[in-house]
């Protein structure tokens, strides 16, 4: 069933996906990432805002992701910004209900140890709370990192300028060959998986002290997006 | 607006009311589609559901599961799915199978973990008091946990019932029928007022789903519930 020629003669063409795929993912995420810092920090501390931002983040959520990369099309083209703007949206639920939890998790009696020792508010943020809230982050990092690269694939609606490893999932659509499909469709879950076991690695090496915590939305099972 | 008048002339020309191509049929297709698939990812994942809830057996297993599934990009599992289905049948599998399957299997999980959380939460001490009342296994899952659960598993068929809509919408770059169509030909053809049709209609169709399930989840709570929570709102 399997084309092995057609696999081994594309090697080049997987890996040139493969670094696209990484670097669309890659951007969403630091971007989302920043946006839903700055977000989750402000609802750390005025906590009236948490229920706002974390709403709109759960109902953007919900918007189907081919309908959003649609929307955007008759507005900023077929460009890497049409790309960009969904998967950093998408993001902003996982990251911010991650942060705001890993806040939340540091024991009162190390902030207020922090303080008595006279910590600045600000030195106690990045030098006590952050530290310690690290393990809820990565745990939301991983969440999106892995719903960010599966929604990389579907980037392969706007051409073939975009897509990663979905490329060859649409390619091999429009010339009925299986192996292509199965290949792009094979590469990308392996992608997934492949920074998952990357992050679990990097989140022991930073916080040596815990093991990897689950996800804080792990059995919530409120939103879920395509 | 360019993009306003573009969508209004796409909704009010007769053409795009005709025919299987047309915005009737198509809305059809999506929702029929969907409901199916909402009826078997329902009929699988929530027995199951709630006897992991009721009994605790292999619940790590089928959460882990459900999160795996959860985790899966959905265009790759269609991806995955559709040269298998060729193999059935060929001329219809590329189009109708993958979709259907990717979004049956995307539909579980938030259905099962629901309904096992839901289960799993209810307070044991009513379960051991209706047991000590003589109820049986059955009757305490159907009469007391499910009631108690039920908005709770009323929200997993709410997720799993935009996820599939989602996923239906998807299944349009395999050649499905569907909004989905919309969104793909718009794209490919440059056609504003098609493309934001289709946006409309499936955001519309959306918002339609979960304003009807979020009521039925507010209507679901049954009656001592209600008002338990209305005397102490503070809750949640």
């Amino acid at each position: 069933m399997l084309d092995w020629g057609w696999l081994t003669s594309h090697v080049g063409a997987f890996a040139d996906r493969t670094v696209q795929h990484v670097y669309l993912a890659a951007i969403g995420l630091l971007v989302g990432f920043l946006i839903a810092f700055a977000l989750a920090l402000w609802a750390v501390r005025r906590r009236r805002a948490y229920p706002p931002i974390a709403g709109l983040a759960g109902v953007v959520y919900t918007i189907p992701s081919l309908v959003l990369f649609a929307a955007l099309v008759p507005i900023t083209g077929i460009s890497l910004l049409t790309a960009e703007v969904p998967l950093v949206l998408y993001t902003q639920v996982i990251f911010i209900r991650n942060i705001v939890a890993g806040f939340d998790a540091v024991p009162a009696d190390v902030v207020e140890a922090a303080a008595g020792m006279g910590y600045t508010p600000n030195q106690r943020l990045w030098r006590v709370e952050l530290p310690l809230a690290v393990p809820l982050i990565v745990a939301g990092l991983r969440v999106a990192s892995v719903s960010t690269i599966g929604l990389v694939t579907i980037t392969g609606t706007l051409g073939d300028r975009f897509g990663g490893l979905g490329f060859f999932i649409f390619e091999g659509y429009s010339r009925s060959f299986s192996t292509e499909i199965l290949a792009g469709a094979v590469l990308s879950i392996a992608l997934a998986l492949a920074v998952d076991f990357l992050l679990v690695r990097a989140q022991r090496w930073l916080t040596p002290w815990t093991r990897p915590p689950a996800p804080a939305d792990r059995l919530a099972a409120v939103e879920t997006g395509a | 607006m360019d993009l306003v008048s573009a969508t209004v002339r796409w909704f009010t020309d007769p053409a795009d009311w005709a025919g299987t191509s047309g915005i009737p049929n198509r809305l059809l297709e999506h929702v029929a589609v969907c409901a199916i698939t909402l009826g078997i990812a329902v009929l699988i994942a929530l027995p199951v559901g709630l006897w992991i809830g009721h009994t605790e057996r292999g619940s790590r297993l089928a959460v882990g599961l459900a999160n795996l599934g959860r985790a899966v990009p959905t265009l790759a599992v269609m991806g995955i799915v559709a040269p298998f289905t060729t193999l059935i049948d060929p001329s219809l599998g590329f189009i109708v199978f993958p979709v259907v399957i990717a979004m049956v299997l995307l539909g579980i999980p938030p259905i099962l973990v629901n309904a096992y959380t839901g289960i799993h939460e209810v307070d044991r001490e009513l379960v051991e008091a209706a047991r000590g009342m003589g109820f049986r296994e059955r009757q305490i899952l159907l009469r007391v946990e499910v009631p108690l659960a039920l908005p709770v598993l009323i929200g997993g068929i709410r997720s799993a019932s935009v996820q599939i809509l989602a996923t239906a919408t998807l299944g349009a770059i395999f050649g499905f029928g569907g909004l989905g169509r919309f969104l793909v030909d718009g794209i490919a053809q440059q056609d504003v007022g098609q493309t934001w049709g289709g946006v409309v209609l499936v955001a519309g169709l959306v918002l339609l789903s979960e304003t009807v399930f979020a009521v039925a989840q507010r209507r679901l709570i049954s009656r001592g519930l209600r008002a338990q929570a209305a005397a102490a709102p503070a809750a949640s």
